[in-house]
Order: structure tokens, then C-alpha cells, then sequence
């Protein structure tokens, strides 16, 4: 069995909080580049120059992309043959988003529910572990802020209503979110698993980069077609009119009961901060 | 669509002069506060308390920046979702209040008391905290430090760019969604 010291996920962990909170993903640029060309109006094309102002002064200045450095939320599959020396991988985890958000001066935005009273160091950190084969563990870190997270909702539609009534549930969510998750967004689709599970598949979509092609052409399909009727809504930047409203739609799909079509939606702002790392 | 410089705290023929669409970049002296401030500032005007800050003109812009580094007044300092201020917005915009700032829609409520008081909701693009931090010149606690991020600050800015999302006389800017271009019914 393959050993790694905890320090070295603490490192990759607080790293990893730090530059992606000042670095825009090359994808997510290109995919706002590409959008802001075919924008007319100058409140959207105004949107759209401060966004590439703002990521160019985050990258060069070091100061977060966005006062909202999010939630730590990290996707994290362990590889079978593969162990961490010293502290719980859970921990050491923890440890790393403790230290990234203290050295990166990034916003703690954890707290209780009820009291409301702020845990001071952003954690705990919203982690789902998978396992895997092999003896490599693979982290993936999302700054994940509370705005577009507010806007994102899970339902349990019957199957009857299929692939219309996730069409439905989707357009209706983003025309009601209108401009306050941050558009232009990214729409994570989890449909299938259970009340539960369907939103970390909405989660893991988002993960994916921006402008590719979903291996499933059934998939694809939805996507390109969902994402098309989003933009025809004319929300657009910021909700001040435009052709774009949303970047991208991800779906993943995953089997479910026979009774039902769990289905989630978590919307991502443009401000789409994450970052993977293998150890 | 015109554009204005306006000093801040504002004068009421300033705001009602306003029209949604309006770009206006602001200078002078605002107030942060977001839901758990809004909160504690509601309590203390039931208890009958003095509020932190002067009500009469105040520019209240819904923030919760980053901490500050070396010879900066604040980091990162975009704004947050209006909605979740809407309960409480009505009652400052009564004591005076002209402005808020932050991104998204407001409440039936929130925009009548606009009308009603000759108020304005401005909208500031979420997301470009750290170009927005640049035309902040000076922050200062001056309640509820304890709240960290979500203290209330004063803050001096000079030209800080927003855009008027709703005026005092029924003006919105958002766009209503196409349902029908979308087909949706
Ligand atoms: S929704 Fe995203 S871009 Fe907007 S304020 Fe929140 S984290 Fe920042």
C-alpha cells in the first residue's frame, strides 16, 4: 500500500484554495471571451468588460476573484491502495482549507445555522469521498459561493413527467433566479440516484470544462438544447438583458427507483473557481 | 440613460432625480452591512437605540469583504444578493436612507418604499470584488466587530461604478424573462 504524508494533502489542499480564488480557470475566460463578442446592448457588454477586468487585477494583484470565497466544497476519490500518514484524510483536509483561507486572506464564510456565529476559519469543508482503484487520491476543490448556491434547487419528479418536466423545472428555476445568482451561469443537472445523491451529481458536472462535449450524444443533446432555451429567456449578464444568460449546462445521470426522477439543480455563478490536484 | 458623479451621503433631490438605467458613479462616505448587521440594526431600533451611523442620505451597500492586505483599505468587495436584506430595507429607507447597493432583485415591498420615501436600489456587477475594492480609499469598523466580515464599516470611495436597478418612481431595470422565446408556457 502506497503511503502519503498528511502534509502533503495539507499542502495541496491550501494551495489549491489560494490560487483558486485569484485565478479564473483558461476555460471559463475563453468561454466568457467568446460569449461577451456576441453581446449588443452596453449594459451586458459593460458586465462583461468589468468580469475580465476584475479576473486580469485578482490575477495580478492576488486579491480574491470574488468577496465570496465560498464554501469549501471538495470532491475526493481515494484509490484502494492508497493511505495517509499521520492524520484522517477528512482532517488533514480541514487542516489545508484552514491555513488556505487564513494565508490567501480569503473570506470565512462558515457558520451555525441557527446562531448564525461564523466558525472563523471556513471550515468544515463540505467533502464527498469516493473510492476508487489505484493508489493515487485525487482532490478536487470548488469555492463554491452562497448566491448561486441559494438559487439551486432539488425535486422528485414523477417518471411520467420525463424529460419535459425536467425541461420545465429547469427553465423555470433560472427565469425565477433571473439576476441574482451572478448570470451569465453554468447549470449542473443531477438526474437520477436519489434525493440525496442527485445533487452531487449536479455538483460533479460542474466540474467539467466549459464548452466540451458530454461523451453521451443523448446527453449532449440535452445540454446544447437546454442551454439554447435558457439564453432565449434574455436574462442575460447580470440580469440586465443579453443573449447570454448561461454559459453552460452539465447534466450527469445516474439510475433510479422505478418510481422516481430525482432531479437537482446547482446553479455556478460566472465566477466558476476550482481546481484539481492528484497525489 | 445618463450618467452622474454623485457625493454620497445623498441629497433627496439626487436620488429622486434617479431613473432606473441610470449609470452613477459614487464618492464619498457608505455604510456595509449585510444580514446578520441588518438584523442587529433592526433590534437596536426596537430596543429604541441610536443606530451606528447617520440614517439622513446613507448609501448602505450590502458587502462582506475580504480582509484587507497591506496597504489596502479592504480585499475583494463585491456585492451580495440583495433579496435577504428586503424584510429589513423598508424600515431604513423611513429613517432616511437613499440608496442601497447590491446585486439582484428586490420585493414589491422594498420597491414601494422606494416610491414612497424617494429611494433608489442600485446594482453593482457581483463577481468583480476585486475591481470593485480598487475605488475603495478607507474602511473602518464602527459596529459589531464581532461579526467579522459582516461588520458594519465605513467606508470612503471615489467613483465606485453602479447602475440605478430600481428608482423612485417605479423604474426597474431588470429584464423580465422571455418564458414564451424559452417555451416555456
Ligand atoms: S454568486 Fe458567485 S460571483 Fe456572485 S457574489 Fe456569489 S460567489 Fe461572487
Amino acid at each position: 500500500m502506497r503511503s502519503i504524508p498528511a502534509d502533503a494533502v495539507i499542502k495541496a489542499v491550501e494551495d489549491m484554495c489560494i490560487h483558486a480564488n485569484r485565478y479564473l480557470p483558461q476555460d471559463v475566460r475563453d468561454c466568457l471571451e467568446r460569449s461577451s463578442a456576441s453581446e449588443t446592448s452596453p449594459a451586458a457588454r459593460e458586465v462583461f468588460r468589468q468580469i475580465r477586468e476584475n479576473y486580469e487585477l485578482a490575477e495580478k494583484s492576488g486579491l480574491p476573484l470574488c468577496q465570496d470565497c465560498g464554501l469549501a466544497v471538495l470532491l475526493v476519490d481515494v484509490g484502494d491502495d492508497v493511505h495517509v500518514e499521520g492524520m484522517n484524510l477528512r482532517e488533514a483536509i480541514n487542516e489545508g482549507v484552514r491555513r488556505g483561507y487564513d494565508k490567501g486572506l480569503l473570506r470565512k464564510s462558515a457558520c451555525d445555522p441557527f446562531t448564525r456565529v461564523n466558525t472563523k476559519d471556513n471550515t468544515p469543508a463540505i467533502i464527498h469521498f469516493d473510492m476508487v482503484p489505484g493508489d493515487k487520491i485525487h482532490i478536487r476543490f470548488m469555492a463554491k459561493g452562497g448566491g448561486s448556491e441559494n438559487m439551486s434547487r432539488v425535486t422528485m419528479l414523477t417518471p411520467a413527467q420525463g424529460w419535459p418536466g425536467i425541461r420545465n423545472f429547469v427553465l423555470n428555476l433560472v427565469a425565477e433566479a433571473g439576476p441574482n445568482p451572478c448570470p451569465p451561469t453554468i447549470i449542473g443537472i443531477g438526474i437520477g440516484g436519489t434525493f440525496d445523491y442527485a445533487p452531487v451529481l449536479a455538483k460533479k458536472a460542474l466540474l467539467r470544462k466549459l464548452g466540451d462535449v458530454n461523451p453521451d450524444p443523448r446527453l449532449d443533446a440535452m445540454e446544447k438544447e437546454l442551454l439554447a432555451d435558457i439564453n432565449r429567456l434574455g436574462i442575460g449578464p447580470m440580469g440586465l438583458g443579453g443573449v447570454t444568460t448561461s454559459l453552460d449546462v452539465k447534466i450527469a445521470v445516474a439510475p433510479c427507483h422505478i418510481a422516481s426522477l430525482p432531479l437537482a439543480v446547482n446553479i455556478q455563478c460566472h465566477s466558476a473557481r476550482h481546481e484539481e490536484v492528484i497525489l | 440613460m445618463a450618467r452622474y458623479n454623485l457625493r454620497c451621503p445623498l441629497s433627496d433631490e439626487d436620488a429622486r432625480m434617479l431613473r432606473a438605467g441610470d449609470v452613477v458613479f459614487l464618492s464619498g462616505t457608505i455604510y456595509t452591512a449585510r444580514d446578520a448587521a441588518h438584523k442587529r440594526l433592526c433590534d437596536m431600533l426596537d430596543r429604541g437605540d441610536p443606530l451606528p451611523f447617520d440614517c439622513k442620505g446613507a448609501v448602505i451597500y450590502y458587502v462582506g469583504p475580504t480582509p484587507a492586505p497591506e496597504g489596502q483599505a479592504v480585499g475583494a468587495a463585491g456585492p451580495t444578493t440583495s433579496y435577504r436584506m428586503d424584510s429589513y430595507a423598508p424600515r431604513l429607507y423611513s429613517l432616511g436612507c437613499k440608496a442601497s447597493i447590491g446585486k439582484g432583485k428586490r420585493s414589491e415591498a422594498v420597491r414601494q418604499s422606494l416610491e414612497e420615501y424617494g429611494g433608489v436600489y442600485f446594482g453593482a456587477t457581483g463577481g468583480a470584488g476585486a475591481l470593485l475594492s480598487m475605488c475603495i480609499e478607507a474602511a473602518k469598523v464602527i459596529a459589531f466587530d464581532d461579526l467579522g466580515p459582516e461588520a458594519v464599516r465605513e467606508l470612503t470611495v471615489r467613483n465606485f461604478p453602479v447602475l440605478v436597478i430600481n428608482d423612485a418612481h417605479g423604474g426597474n431595470f431588470y429584464v423580465t424573462p422571455d418564458r414564451k422565446a424559452a417555451g416555456l408556457e
